[in-house]
């Protein structure tokens, strides 16, 4: 797993059912070109179910659309 | 009203953005008007400079309210006394309450409503089939209760998205204020009354609510950040009076769900069910106060509560309602009350507001002065950018 130096935890992910993953832990998130996705919690949630509007978080909307896993 | 405070507030027009403190901790310098006996009786006994002493009729008042056998949910009176014994804990409601904290007649009054309060809502609440008492069947369970219904009528949420006047955004803040101003609070209260797992979900949700030790990251600020964006004053309390008493029910149901340790199930699966009613709701209020033209300063509220409680529902339906039901099996039932009342109580809300909006008529007890805010807001706008000789005439 990339992980910053300076982490102390474990990272930890949980598969949530017809739901996003939630990540527990310092990781380091980028974009596909690189660039440093800023996250402003301790522990995040990512889409996985493809709609979300502010991708790659997770906004809820896997509910509207009936996404299980 | 507050004799400690030293601001200038005595001479900001009461429902007037507060200009000089960023931040939300002055209190507001309204005097709280009586919706009949019960919160007359306690008006005048927290604001009397004499030392707590026994409040004469207090009890056969309360007793009275209590036989009457009256909607409790939609009593003013009620609802506002609850409000002010509740505000004796959390402070900011009326200043002079410290020494009644404490005492017996409060107590006793708070009870004494509380019970009845609570036996209205067990008898209108209806809990579903509970699942088995395990994480993940807890969790799914409350997601199914939770599920957004696709053939509902009319939701709040969506005529904020597409419908929402300026007048009308004014009266949902003024609504929200009384629970988010001190947003995470009432919830805060079960920490210590839970352990193992749930204890520890409670309390990164509520550290996450609390900004993750960032003051302006608070979710409180945050909010009090959007109102004065719209010219409201964000000091604690300042709209208390227009309020109706189902608002006021719906805040004192999570303090009453919180500060009673026999009842740490319910306000478990209550903020379980604030959370997963939460993401998509504050999506389209985003929407809504974009559409009126307000900025980020405004928006950022709903835009945070998208990302954050998408992750906090996760964490609320499985480590802390079903971590909660693991350990404690016997409580499955309270869990799935209080997500059920969540759903119920806000539903009322919501409806009130939207009823009210429909026939053209303001949510609010009475009337508003919309146009100091709005000038107000004016203002604020005219600071944060060069007046021009178009926009000072507003």
């Amino acid at each position: 797993m990339a992980n910053p130096a300076e982490s102390h935890d474990e990272v930890e992910i949980v598969a949530c059912t017809n739901g996003p993953l939630l990540v527990r832990g310092e990781i380091d998130l980028r974009s596909a070109d690189g660039e440093p996705i800023e996250q402003t919690r301790k522990t995040v949630a990512l889409c996985r179910c493809g709609v979300s509007a502010i991708k790659p978080f997770c906004d809820g909307t896997h509910k509207l659309v009936n996404f299980t896993t | 009203m507050n004799p400690t405070e030293s601001s200038p507030a005595q001479t900001t027009s009461p429902s007037v953005a507060h200009t000089s403190p960023t931040l939300c901790e002055n209190w507001h310098d309204e005097e709280i008007e009586a919706r009949g006996p019960i919160s007359g009786l306690l008006l005048d006994a927290f604001r009397s400079q004499a030392t707590p002493h026994t409040i004469v009729g207090l009890a056969a008042e309360v007793t009275a309210a209590v036989e009457s056998g009256r909607d409790f949910v939609r009593d003013d009176d009620v609802q506002l006394a609850l409000y002010l014994l509740y505000g004796l804990y959390y402070g900011g409601v009326v200043d002079s309450g410290d020494l009644w904290e404490w005492h017996v007649d409060t107590i006793s009054a708070r009870l004494e409503l509380e019970c009845a309060f609570e036996a209205q809502l067990r008898r209108l609440v209806s809990v579903p089939e509970l699942p088995n008492a395990t994480a993940e069947d807890v969790a799914q369970a409350l997601f199914a209760l939770t599920a957004p219904d696709p053939n509902a009528g009319p939701s709040l949420s969506r005529h904020v998205a597409k419908s929402l006047t300026h007048e009308q955004a004014i009266e949902f803040m003024v609504q929200r204020s009384i629970y988010t101003l001190k947003e995470a609070d009432p919830h805060s209260w079960a920490i210590p009354r839970l352990t193992g797992r749930a204890k520890a979900a409670l309390v990164e949700i509520q550290a996450d609510e609390y900004g993750g030790g960032r003051r302006d990251r608070m979710h409180s600020e945050l909010f009090a950040r959007s109102m004065r964006g719209l010219g409201l004053d964000s000091r604690y309390g300042t709209y208390v009076n227009f309020v109706p008493a189902v608002t006021l029910a719906s805040f004192n149901m999570i303090s009453m769900f919180g500060m009673n340790r026999r009842l740490r199930g319910a306000i478990a699966g209550h903020l379980a069910a604030f959370e997963m009613t939460s993401s998509v709701p504050n999506g389209l209020y985003a929407r809504g106060f974009r559409r009126l033209g307000f900025n980020e300063k405004v928006t950022e509220y709903f835009d945070e509560h998208v990302k954050a409680d998408a992750v906090h529902e996760q964490i609320a339906a499985r480590d802390l309602a079903g971590g909660l039901a693991e350990s404690q099996p016997a409580l499955l039932s309270e869990i799935f009350f209080g997500a059920s009342a969540c759903l119920l109580v806000d539903d009322w809300v919501g409806q009130h507001m939207l009823e009210s909006w429909t026939s053209h008529n303001s949510s609010l007890r009475k009337p508003f002065p919309f146009a100091a805010v709005r000038a107000s807001q004016a203002g604020l706008a005219n600071r944060a950018a060069p007046a021009t000789s178009a926009n000072t005439g507003a």
